[in-house]
């Protein structure tokens, strides 16, 4: 066993990387400042073209598509490499990463031409518009109708937690086109301009204080017939063509998250209810081994499945652990934390010490990251269902009409 | 990047798993448990190491294989899910600690008995009222030892034990004869394996290697010893599982229901946290890698949590027909015990943890 690269990885990864020294250059230390919105988006846009001129976009998609038609492993040697800089991220994620492969797979060949390019270029951003306020975890109960009109459809509806949808052109939102079905069969997508008339784009304030999501509301929106992504009524199907494109996302710790090391030294620095330092308590130390347990066997999983992908074999289930592991992971780590610091660890703002400040925004984010795609509730769902085989929950509303209510 | 079984150590696994289904598993458990039983499945014993599972880590210079400590987890994985009624672990983890630190004579002298199967070997690690297992009481001194070892898994069947004892430098294996040491049997929580209380008293023996030898071998027994409890917890998540799949309550299938389904996920997060942390421990057996210490730890408290969270939960989610003697559940739960005991528990090897990554940490800074 070795945690190394293939002699071709290894060539890639010289390249990518002698690339990035030139090109990234700009990018080698974090900006003082966070960018504003239209700066995030101009540097956004300029580093999405130089990538494409290089080749570097669309890794694994078809070459007909505009993609290199390479494997997962460049793609993610691509990332690896990438990380080391701090380049701009996140404006085209859910757009190259879900919408525009749900666009190349289901589209007609029009609609395809004009928009794919654009989009891997980064002329374009693209939003996903399918979370609603009484369709989260139950997504298949969309209540936002699309209704034929001639050749057009007429969206009217509200959308939720839409990422990006403020800085997007472009979206694709599903829609219940037959309320008569039951619910997961009257859907259908549709591409939807996010700049067209009656679409309204209203940010949300989160718990966080930050603003990563949106409102849309859908107010007599018309789209062609020609956008139509599948057929009439297969939206669901289509819908997990995306969902499937995020699964394939690898999931970890997010970057800024403290792990073991920030409890380690922090305890270094306080005392035990007993009067010895905190680094000496067994409590501590029982929670440093099990942060590391957590955090690097989520690591070592990954690296099980980049095994598997570089040897050309589809990785096992084992990676579903990911998310549902690391976000209550990182809530009690700072939680376990910021009790050690005492009131230290409640002051905030300009007078609070900076690593327990990062333990508060860890504590407060982690409690989105238990809930953004994919609850713990509902990961475990998905491991119970699709990899033990444990039947599915009870669904009283499943074969039911949908605009037949079920009693609650 | 290989971060994977190699595909003979997987077949290896594959046929293991294959025999001991067919040969081992709860039926024959529940004979064993049985007073008057034999301490195993001589037949077996014998047909395991005909088929040279014995022999898989023992240098082809003394008769052995020479396959890499990635086979052995595989056998002691299979071992652990099928609570195959062999000393096949206990003779692992001895072969591990000859191969690691033995002289060329003493591994010519067992190794090639063991490879057969013809000599039997057992670990005497726990001691009576130890409650910090690096403050060994068993002392060496002239070529002998003296204390009490207890409870030793499968003693009584053994034909030598690796006895941890201290020495100048602080704990350090040894190999003792066992035709004239005073044994005798102790009841333990686990009714299928046996255990015993091996009382040295001045008795002749020969030091395995160094202190600290007996630190890297600790690394090595806690991965093997990671893959039978893998096994075991497999074995009795795949027993709350078949089982929710088929209860029915509520005119519904448990399964169904989440505060049972969620339980189940649970189990499979923690086992696979578990294999994340062993393979980390193999890999960094088999290139000697600086990590050894804190994966082997890790993979011993992530297979501990995995083991004991199975075991539990698999007999609450068969509600009161789990409690039963008739019932499975039993074996895994007993097990678990028998697992914790055999290397020390949870909370030591975190501490082991925990100290490993603060050396990393003073040698990185």
């Amino acid at each position: 066993m070795d945690f190394n690269d293939t002699a071709a990885e290894a060539e890639f990864r010289a390249t990518v990387r002698a690339w990035l020294e030139v090109n990234a250059a700009d990018y080698r230390e974090p900006p003082e400042e966070n960018w504003k919105l239209p700066e995030f988006i101009a540097r956004s846009k300029a580093w999405q073209a130089k990538k494409h001129a290089a080749g570097y976009t669309g890794i694994t998609w078809p070459k007909m598509f505009g993609g290199q038609g390479l494997t997962p492993m460049h793609s993610i040697i691509y990332g690896q490499e990438e990380s080391r800089f701090h380049v701009p991220q996140g404006l085209y994620s859910i757009g190259l990463g879900m919408c525009i492969p749900t666009v190349f797979t289901h589209g007609q060949p029009e609609v395809i031409q004009r928009y794919v390019p654009k989009a891997l270029l980064g002329e374009e951003v693209w939003c996903q518009l399918f979370s609603e306020p009484a369709a989260g975890s139950d997504l298949a109960g969309i209540r936002t109708k699309a209704v034929k009109d001639g050749d057009e459809w007429v969206i009217d509806g509200q959308k939720v937690w839409t990422s990006f949808a403020h800085a997007s052109d472009y979206g694709i939102v599903v829609c219940r086109t037959d309320p008569s079905m039951p619910k997961h069969k009257g859907l259908t997508m549709f591409i939807v301009n996010m700049k067209a008339p009656g679409v309204t784009v209203k940010g949300i304030k989160q718990m966080s204080g930050g603003s990563d999501f949106n409102e849309v509301f859908f107010d007599g929106v018309r789209v062609a017939d020609s956008h139509r992504l599948g057929a009439v009524g297969d939206g669901w199907k289509v819908a997990l063509t995306t969902l499937m494109h995020e699964r394939l996302a690898v999931g970890g710790k997010p970057r800024y998250a403290p792990g073991y090391e920030t409890l380690m030294k922090l305890a270094r620095g306080v005392d035990a209810p007993d009067g010895n330092p905190a680094i000496a308590a067994s409590d501590v130390r029982q929670k440093i081994a099990q942060t590391y347990i957590n955090d690097q066997g989520i690591k070592l999983t990954q690296m099980r499945a980049l095994s598997a992908l570089s040897k050309g074999q589809v990785p096992g289930p084992e990676q579903s652990i990911s998310k549902v592991v690391v976000a209550k992971t990182m809530q009690d780590l700072a939680s376990f934390a910021l009790d050690m610091a005492g009131g230290d660890g409640f002051v905030a703002g300009a007078d609070a010490d900076p690593e327990l400040a990062k333990l508060q925004g860890s504590y407060i984010g982690s409690a989105g990251l238990r809930i953004a795609g994919g609850t713990d509730e509902i990961l475990r769902n998905i491991i119970a269902e699709r990899v033990l085989g444990l039947p599915g929950d009870m669904r009283p509303d499943k074969d039911t009409p949908f605009n037949q209510a079920v009693p609650a | 990047m290989n971060f994977d079984f190699s595909d003979e150590a997987k077949e290896l696994g594959e046929q293991a798993k294959k025999l001991l289904a067919e040969r081992a598993g709860t039926g024959p458990a529940r004979k064993a448990m049985a007073a008057d039983a034999p301490a195993m499945d001589a037949a077996l014993w014998a047909e395991i190491s005909e088929l040279g599972w014995t022999a898989a880590r023992v240098p082809e210079a003394h008769g052995g294989l020479g396959l890499s400590v990635e086979e052995v987890a595989q056998l002691a994985e299979a071992a652990g899910g099928s609570l195959a009624h062999v000393p096949l672990v206990s003779t692992l983890l001895a072969t591990e600690a000859l191969v690691l630190a033995g002289t060329e004579a003493q591994q010519a002298k067992y190794l090639p008995g063991i490879a057969s199967g013809a000599i039997i070997a057992c670990v005497a690690w726990s001691e009576p009222g130890a409650v910090n297992p690096a403050n060994v009481k068993t002392i060496a001194k002239g070529g002998t030892l003296t204390g009490v070892k207890q409870p030793v898994a499968d003693l009584a069947l053994a034909h030598v034990a690796i006895v941890v004892a201290a020495g100048e430098d602080g704990p350090q294996l040894h190999i003792v004869d066992l035709a004239d040491a005073d044994t005798a049997a102790v009841e333990t929580v686990d009714l299928v394996r046996r255990h015993g209380t091996l009382t040295l008293k001045a008795t002749p023996a020969e030091a395995l290697g160094t202190a600290g030898d007996y630190q890297d071998w600790l690394d090595r027994a806690a991965v093997i010893l990671a893959y039978e409890a893998i096994g075991t917890a497999g074995a009795a998540m795949a027993m709350t599982v078949d089982y929710a799949k088929t209860r029915v309550a509520f005119g519904q299938k448990i399964g169904r229901y989440q505060a049972v389904k969620h339980k189940c996920a649970d189990m499979y997060i923690k086992l696979e946290l578990a294999r994340a942390h062993a393979l980390h421990g193999l890999a960094m057996i088999g290139t000697n890698g600086a990590e050894l210490r804190q994966a082997a730890a890790a993979a011993r408290v992530a297979s501990l949590d995995a083991l004991a969270y199975c075991a539990e939960e698999n007999v609450q989610l068969h509600g009161g027909i789990g409690f039963t003697w008739e019932s499975d559940c039993q074996f895994y739960y007993r097990r678990n015990r028998a697992l914790v005991a055999a290397l020390g528990p949870r909370g030591w090897w975190a501490e082991r943890l925990v100290r490993a990554l603060e050396q990393r940490n003073r040698a990185a800074a």
